[in-house]
């Protein structure tokens, strides 16, 4: 019914064709993720995505977490999941050797995470809360900090948890109320309720290890008032075994569309004199800190948006092989499977076109990510940051806008039986709905692109980019054949428009900032498809490389094929989203409010 | 003690095998390989005697193509200690593998070797017995419990009556059945840890093994495609379909 089996031949061929796995194996650190060892990485993740983490996917949802006496129930079968996903050393993947993670580059995590996510989504928000608590720790805490909570958190013995929302504050986080006093002992005690905190409470580990904003007595309002703090669910003694249990309780959990089996927390803290934490960092330097993750985490739902989109296309091309309905249009003797119909055929080409230009630009820019990190020269290091941080709210927003859309057309394929719970394409399309919405709505993502992405720096990255696709676009004119015109002239429309919305914004900015905001979420689409096309084209030059050197595979046939697809369909929308973006903002904002 | 587990690198076994147009075998273009499924139970058996403190070394060896490396690797990864690779491009068929897999032995010195009862791309199931009878060692087949203590192995073999128990003093050959055990996922820190274990690469001129195919194929076809049944009216035309047509009664 639900089988998820890892895509891996698409997945090497990014890794090492586009991502460029050999260079990111070069780069200090990175030594042992040669593309030998990582091959096998992936077909053995594989097997534990689809063998014990898939199967739980349905009752995960069909049970859902559940809450009780200020503690959560997992569905039946998850903590088991947990401790061999953690007895098998997938938790530490991407963490630091010094800690006892396997320091593995982000662009082989991207990989393995995506199928964690394609797999089960609801379990998979639990390591990803872990390691962004981890990673806040290992770049901000204290020595002692880092001694007693890494490893554990590293090895996945005890979870993380990142508690920043508020009633009222959301998207808006300076509207934190949230208290940290000083007990006088290098402590604080933490009061205040959190909501939306993901795995804030579970049965799957020992120890939670919360990371809570809050204010101290004399910090400043707003957001230069926040301060960070790490708060144990149990205490942790100096021996590193369990003392108290801390005043730190999830007091109910959320009744969601989607993602039933991830706990989604009230967390209420000090309603019984207070729980204990410690300061991380500085005072009032904790929004500083948040923001430093945010890259990585608007990164992990972007997969996401990936991951799920592949799910529903598996589960709709093994439906539509399998479900015979009507003769051809073209006349037949007997029904056929609706795969044979034109419309079915054109929605699966959208789920798989868009599927594999997702994966290409999510890997490329971990791979972008990596270098940043690592590479020896400090210009090579700033461009590809600056890349990284431009392309963010692009991986984020599109791709997670672009998974509902999959999700979308998946049920569609199953025609009624999409819309039946048994048939389980409805819990993609369910559970995909709040990947456009946490870590940053599509608004947010598409704000941050235009303004402090773009319009702040010039547009200086994204000429840059510019200039990338067209040298892309030049290689491809140098091919020949009606695949390689159309792809050409798709993309060369695609820069034009990109281009044009670009320069709009730039100059219009500062000027008419309502005008050019109104059309944000448009520019973040036409970036997604136009570098989703950048990326599509590449993989058609290095196929169409493969075939000129006599390699018979079918599998470079079907990414021209499919790059064309792509082109075709995707990119043509590139000038309608310019024009909107261009013309579109005073009818957007035209109406007086008075009159909604 | 040492512990040799013979490995064979196979088609995928989710991978629909295809017949090559002309007949001559099964098309590999581009298709997953991995470990014969029946091997990877026996490499999960040979770790689990090594953590059990029964096994010293365990030993995996594969013969065939340069990329059987990365079948090794699997195996290494599931916990076996060192890998050897006999490299070869002939086509090896299951005399071959014996001997090779026994000039292996003489050398290793192994006190157990476990293998898979067959392969899931020829299902010859004769390597194991090949194997026993040229080293002159007792055998037990289609293993689905292996007991080793006091130098002897005692293994509980899948028979088509039920279960029979075998005792062999060892050194000994098992082959195994799928019921032996379920192989663990490989961790982690093992994937990682097994690039880095030792693997010798041998030819079959340094064993002194002549690995020349004796049998030739003739043709591989697929199956023939199941054709529509037809309704039978009552018991007595059934019957005598049975007896006349089908002639199975």
């Amino acid at each position: 019914m639900s089988n998820y089996s890892a895509p891996l031949k698409d997945m090497q061929f990014v890794l090492n064709e586009l991502a460029g796995l050999d260079k990111v194996a070069q780069l200090p650190g990175y030594e042992e993720a040669t593309a030998d060892v990582v091959e096998a990485i992936l077909d053995e993740a594989g097997k534990f995505a689809g063998g014990v983490l898939a199967p739980l996917n349905r009752i995960g949802d069909q049970v859902g977490a559940k809450w009780k006496d200020k503690a959560v129930t997992m569905p039946a079968g998850f903590g088991e999941a947990y401790q061999q996903f953690v007895d098998n050393g997938w938790n530490s993947l991407g963490c630091n050797p010094e800690h006892g993670g396997q320091g593995l580059p982000k662009v082989v995590a991207a990989a393995v995470q995506e199928m964690w996510k394609s797999a089960n989504m609801a379990f998979s928000l639990c390591p990803l809360l872990t390691l962004g608590a981890t990673e806040a720790l290992e770049l901000c805490g204290s020595p002692e900090q880092k001694h007693m909570y890494l490893p554990k958190m590293v090895s996945g013995e005890w979870t993380g948890t990142m508690n920043l929302t508020e009633p009222q504050a959301g998207s808006d986080l300076a509207a934190i109320r949230s208290r940290a006093v000083p007990v006088g002992d290098g402590t604080y005690k933490i009061f205040g309720n959190k909501i939306f905190i993901t795995y804030g409470d579970h049965d799957m580990t020992a120890n939670s290890i919360h990371l809570v904003l809050a204010r101290t007595p004399d910090a400043p309002e707003g957001v230069k008032g926040i301060s960070l703090f790490v708060v144990p669910k149990f205490m942790v003694k100096a021996d590193g075994s369990l003392g108290e249990r801390n005043d730190a309780y999830c007091v109910s959990i959320e009744h969601k569309l989607g993602i039933h089996a991830s706990p989604t927390c009230v967390m209420a803290f000090g309603d019984n004199g207070g729980a204990i934490g410690t300061l991380v960092g500085k005072e009032n330097e904790g929004l500083k800190y948040m923001f430093v993750m945010m890259n990585a985490a608007r990164f992990s739902v972007g997969l996401e948006g990936l991951a799920i989109g592949e799910r529903a296309y598996q589960k709709a091309v093994a439906y539509a092989r399998d479900r015979v309905q009507c003769r051809a249009i073209e006349g037949s003797p007997a029904p056929v499977a609706i795969i044979q119909h034109p419309d079915i055929r054109r929605m699966l080409m959208e789920m798989r076109s868009r599927v594999e230009a997702m994966r290409a630009l999510a890997y490329t820019v971990a791979a972008a990510h990596d270098t940043a990190a690592r590479h020896p020269d400090a210009a090579e290091r700033a461009k590809n940051q600056a890349f990284v941080d431009l392309m963010i709210p692009v991986v984020k927003g599109w791709s997670t806008e672009t998974g509902n859309e999959l999700a979308y057309l998946g049920v569609q394929v199953h025609g009624g039986m999409g819309f039946i719970e048994e048939t389980g394409a409805a819990q993609y399309l369910r559970d995909a709905r709040i990947t456009t919405i946490y870590e940053g709505t599509t608004g947010i993502q598409a704000n941050d692109l235009i303004g402090r992405k773009t319009a702040r720096e010039g547009g200086s990255t994204l000429k840059a980019v510019i200039a990338l696709l067209q040298q892309t676009q030049a290689a491809v004119a140098q091919q020949t054949g009606a695949e390689f015109a159309a792809i050409g002239k798709a993309l060369a429309t695609g820069i034009e428009a990109v281009s044009r919305a670009g320069h709009y914004i730039v100059a219009n900015f500062g000027s008419d900032v309502r005008g050019v905001s109104a059309g944000a979420v448009p520019f973040l689409r036409l970036m997604g498809i136009v570098c989703g096309g950048w990326m599509m084209a590449r993989a058609a030059l290095v196929a169409q490389a493969k075939i000129a050197t006599g390699d018979p595979d079918p599998f470079f046939a079907a990414k021209i094929t499919t790059a064309r697809y792509f082109a075709d369909h995707a990119l043509a929308a590139a000038p309608g989203l310019a024009q909107e973006i261009v013309e579109g903002g005073a009818s957007t904002l035209a109406l007086p409010e008075i009159m909604f | 003690m040492k512990v040799l587990v013979p490995v064979k690198r196979v088609m995928d076994y989710n991978v629909k095998a295809r017949v090559k147009s002309d007949g001559s075998g099964i098309d590999l273009a581009n298709v997953k390989m991995s470990m014969n499924p029946f091997d990877e139970i026996a490499v999960e058996e040979a770790v689990r005697l090594k953590e059990a403190g029964v096994a010293t070394e365990v030993i995996a060896v594969s013969c065939g193509l340069a990329n059987c490396q990365e079948t090794l690797r699997t195996a290494m990864a599931i916990g076996a200690d060192r890998a050897i690779l006999v490299d070869t491009d002939v086509e090896l068929q299951p005399l071959a593998v014996a001997k090779l897999l026994k000039a292996v032995a003489d050398k290793e010195a192994p006190q157990l070797i476990i293998l898979g009862k067959q392969a899931i791309d020829d299902d010859a199931n004769q390597t194991g017995q090949m194997l026993a009878a040229l080293l002159g060692w007792p055998q037990a087949t289609f293993a689905s419990k292996v007991v080793v203590a006091d130098g002897k192995a005692t293994v509980t073999r899948e028979v088509d009556g039920g279960l029979e128990t075998l005792a062999l003093s060892l050194p000994a050959v098992v082959t195994t059945d799928l019921r032996l055990n379920e192989p663990r996922y490989a961790t982690l820190p093992n994937i990682m840890k097994a690039k880095k274990k030792p693997m010798d690469t041998l030819k079959p001129a340094d064993l002194g093994v002549d690995v020349a195919p004796r049998l030739a194929t003739v043709k591989v076809s697929e199956p023939p495609k199941r054709s529509a049944g037809i309704k039978v009216a009552d018991v007595a035309q059934l019957i005598a379909k049975l007896k006349n047509e089908a002639k199975v009664i």
